[in-house]
């Protein structure tokens, strides 16, 4: 069936793939039918997907630098653009997004925005020339353009507590997602995720990483979107929900004005559950100021373009001008489901809100919503909380809470689907948090593997050598990051936030300054980079002690602060220091050419 | 000037463009909301809150191709593209 070389055969190979995993679908649909419980549904999906995973690492492994680093540059553009998306997309976008939306409306769609936008200047101020220059790691880039061991190391630093502070709440959200799926305490969940993500990426590195997440974005995708279109056809919004909602959301609107969001006393809201909140705010009013919208949305673009774990899947496409065409890939295939987070959203909004629809509960008698089976199950996994606070029998707007997760997790259920689409959305949540763990995971493993002990401390190292480094170092880190999720210290999303800004903090500008302006020289771009994410940093801390903040600048957005701080340090420190010698600034030439070998594998 | 120079003056070109782009959707109409949700947008949806969820998205994707393409162009245009790939 298959003959040739793997790359060609690449869409066949996944092609036979989907359909398996469609045809799976059936069989636990049919299963279901036969008498199949819920749990055993849950556990096939997600041990099936999770086996799939493990299999393709284990076919990918590798012995060579090339393709434990960067996959061999072999990997087609739009593979790489599947693999960036399943990359991209966390545990947050897939479980938490669409409930952000849900709750917060218009203030939380700042998001959408910025995690789409920054990938226009990951394409055009970056990912081709960071290519061209054939670097393995981010750093290694840092430390070549700038030279020097103090640069290079700064910028494994900066990495390092950009990913890593990512890579707690993706473990914690595999731990999650298996703690429901095998019910089994989230304490050992945790290490069964990690143990997944570390299958993947163990033995092939890159190439495993990137194989698996394409399998990943396939799984993740069709669970993402199958439910939308499901909810929407079967309660009559539209066959095609993202062209067709109009009404509904109008809808949504009209009840809200009906409903009234009255205001809880703060004696009623100690009654609900941690994280559990209510509809608040309206689905599609403008409820933010423009600056609190754009501020966000900023610093969320500033940091994508800074995030070495994207960065890096731009160093596996086989040419400069593959590298540009996969970005816009990758967009595209994270549009897919970024643009249905919202529709879910109002899908799962109006199927509890409108009181015309059987599910609808708003209104309806707080005894009979609360004997509804779905009700039951997710108030016992504490993600649902009902309390007739007025005393008057029937469940206001105001008296019911939900937990964010619950959008993605418990919709299907209350639309009335089988059982199997939950287990199938199981699956998909474990995908994408696998995969963006994965990523980030070896995007340390890899600066401190090659930057830190190559480069810096044994760069006499034979490579048998440094791939035994670089697996321990994943493992370590793995385990470091799925002890740190066990504390559960922090929520999803919120670190996922600060990720972003200090990576923006310390890396944006020296990345972009590094290519676009030829007169930045070491000096500054060590100043750049360690003031950036001091101040970034102290920022943060400030805020999260009460400070006061200025300029509108919150905890969510201090890498606008911490960058700006660069960008300044950068440029004086720059200008009053010599600048760089010839042979650098020949080399920032030959980086704008798209043609000819690339920087490092002329050295 | 040089071949290699000018071949920098047409890409910083293309950059200015492509950011401009960029800024107009991602920062730009969002400095007027509140004003542009009162207008119906495509598909019926209030127009801002169209944008945010389907149309800046939307637009930033064609926006990537067209910039990619363009470069190419550009490249070619100075005999600096790469061959036998793809």
């Amino acid at each position: 069936m298959i003959k040739g070389n793997f790359i060609d055969n690449l869409p066949k190979v996944y092609g036979i793939y989907t359909g398996g995993f469609l045809a799976f679908i059936i069989i636990m649909a049919i299963a279901e039918q036969m008498g199949m419980s819920a749990k055993v549904i849950g556990i096939c999906f997600v041990a099936f997907t999770v086996a799939i995973y493990a299999i393709i690492g284990w076919l990918s492994r590798t012995a060579q630098a090339d393709a434990y680093y960067v996959a061999g540059r072999q990997v087609p553009t739009v593979f790489n653009g599947m693999a960036t998306a399943a990359d991209w997309m966390s545990g947050a976008s897939f479980v938490a997004m669409a409930g952000g939306i849900y709750f917060k409306g218009y203030g939380y769609m700042a998001l959408l925005v910025g995690w789409t936008g920054g990938y226009v200047l990951v394409a055009s101020l970056l990912a081709p020339y960071l290519r061209k220059f054939g670097c393995y790691t981010v750093p290694d880039f840092i430390g070549t353009r700038y030279g020097g061991n103090l640069a290079r190391l700064l910028a494994v630093i900066v990495l390092t507590v950009a990913s890593f502070t990512y890579v707690t709440a993706q473990i914690n959200a595999t731990g999650t997602i298996a703690s429901v799926a095998l019910d089994i305490p989230f304490q050992y969940a945790v290490y069964v995720g990690l143990v997944s993500i570390l299958l993947c990426s163990m033995l092939g590195g890159m190439r495993g990483v990137t194989w698996t997440q394409v399998a990943q974005y396939i799984v993740l995708i069709i669970a993402y979107l199958l439910p939308v279109f499901w909810i929407s056809n079967k309660i009559g919004a539209g066959f095609f929900p993202h062209f067709m909602l109009a009404d509904e959301v109008a809808r949504i609107g009209e009840l809200e004005q009906q409903f009234g969001f009255v205001a809880n006393s703060k004696e009623n809201l100690a009654m609900v559950p941690k994280g559990l909140a209510g509809i608040t705010k309206a689905h599609s009013a403008v409820n933010a100021t423009p600056w609190a919208f754009i501020s966000l949305a900023l610093a969320m673009m500033m940091g994508t373009a800074s995030l070495p774990h994207v960065m890096m899947r731009y160093f596996t496409t086989p040419s400069v001008k593959a590298a540009r065409k996969s970005v816009g890939w990758s967009l595209f295939f994270i549009f897919l489901l970024y643009s249905s987070a919202p529709m879910l959203a109002t899908l799962s909004k109006l199927s509890l809100m409108d009181p015309s629809l059987p599910t609808g509960i708003i209104g309806k008698s707080v005894a009979d919503v609360q004997a509804i089976d779905w009700y039951q199950n997710w108030n016992q996994a504490n993600l649902m909380f009902i309390s007739d606070f007025n005393g008057n029998g029937t469940v206001e707007l105001n008296e019911f809470f939900m937990g964010g997760k619950a959008v993605v997790l418990a919709t299907p259920e209350i639309a009335g689907l089988p059982y199997v689409i939950s287990g199938l959305v199981a699956a998909g949540g474990m995908a994408a948090a696998m995969s963006t763990a994965d990523g980030l995971i070896l995007a340390i493993a890899n600066a401190l593997s090659h930057d830190l002990y190559y480069k810096i401390i044994d760069p006499k190292a034979e490579t048998a050598k440094r791939l035994v480094v670089a697996r321990v170092l994943l493992v370590v880190i793995g385990f470091a990051g799925a002890t740190i999720a066990a504390m559960e210290i922090q929520g999803i999303l919120g670190s996922v936030i600060w990720a972003f800004d200090f990576a923006m903090s310390g890396l944006f500008f020296p990345l972009v300054l590094g290519v676009w302006w030829k007169r930045a020289n070491r000096e500054g771009a060590i100043a750049g980079m360690a003031l950036g994410l001091i101040s970034g940093a102290g920022y943060l801390i400030w805020v999260r002690n009460g400070g006061s903040g200025f300029l509108g600048i919150t905890q969510l957005t201090f890498g606008i602060f911490g960058s700006a701080v660069s960008l300044v340090a950068m440029v004086v420190v720059s200008l009053i220091t010599s600048e760089p010698n010839a042979a650098t600034q020949k080399m920032v030439d030959e980086v704008r050419v798209p043609s000819g070998r690339t920087i490092l594998g002329k050295q | 000037m040089s071949k290699q120079a000018q071949h920098w003056e047409k890409t910083r070109g293309l950059l200015m463009v492509t950011l401009a782009i960029w800024f107009v959707f991602s920062i730009g109409i969002f400095l007027f909301g509140a004003e542009m949700n009162e207008v119906t947008g495509p598909f019926g949806y209030p127009l801002t809150y169209w944008f945010t969820c389907q149309g800046s998205l939307g637009i930033f994707v064609i926006l990537i191709f067209w910039f990619a393409n363009r470069q190419e162009k550009i490249d070619e245009e100075f005999g600096f593209s790469e061959r036998g790939d793809d």
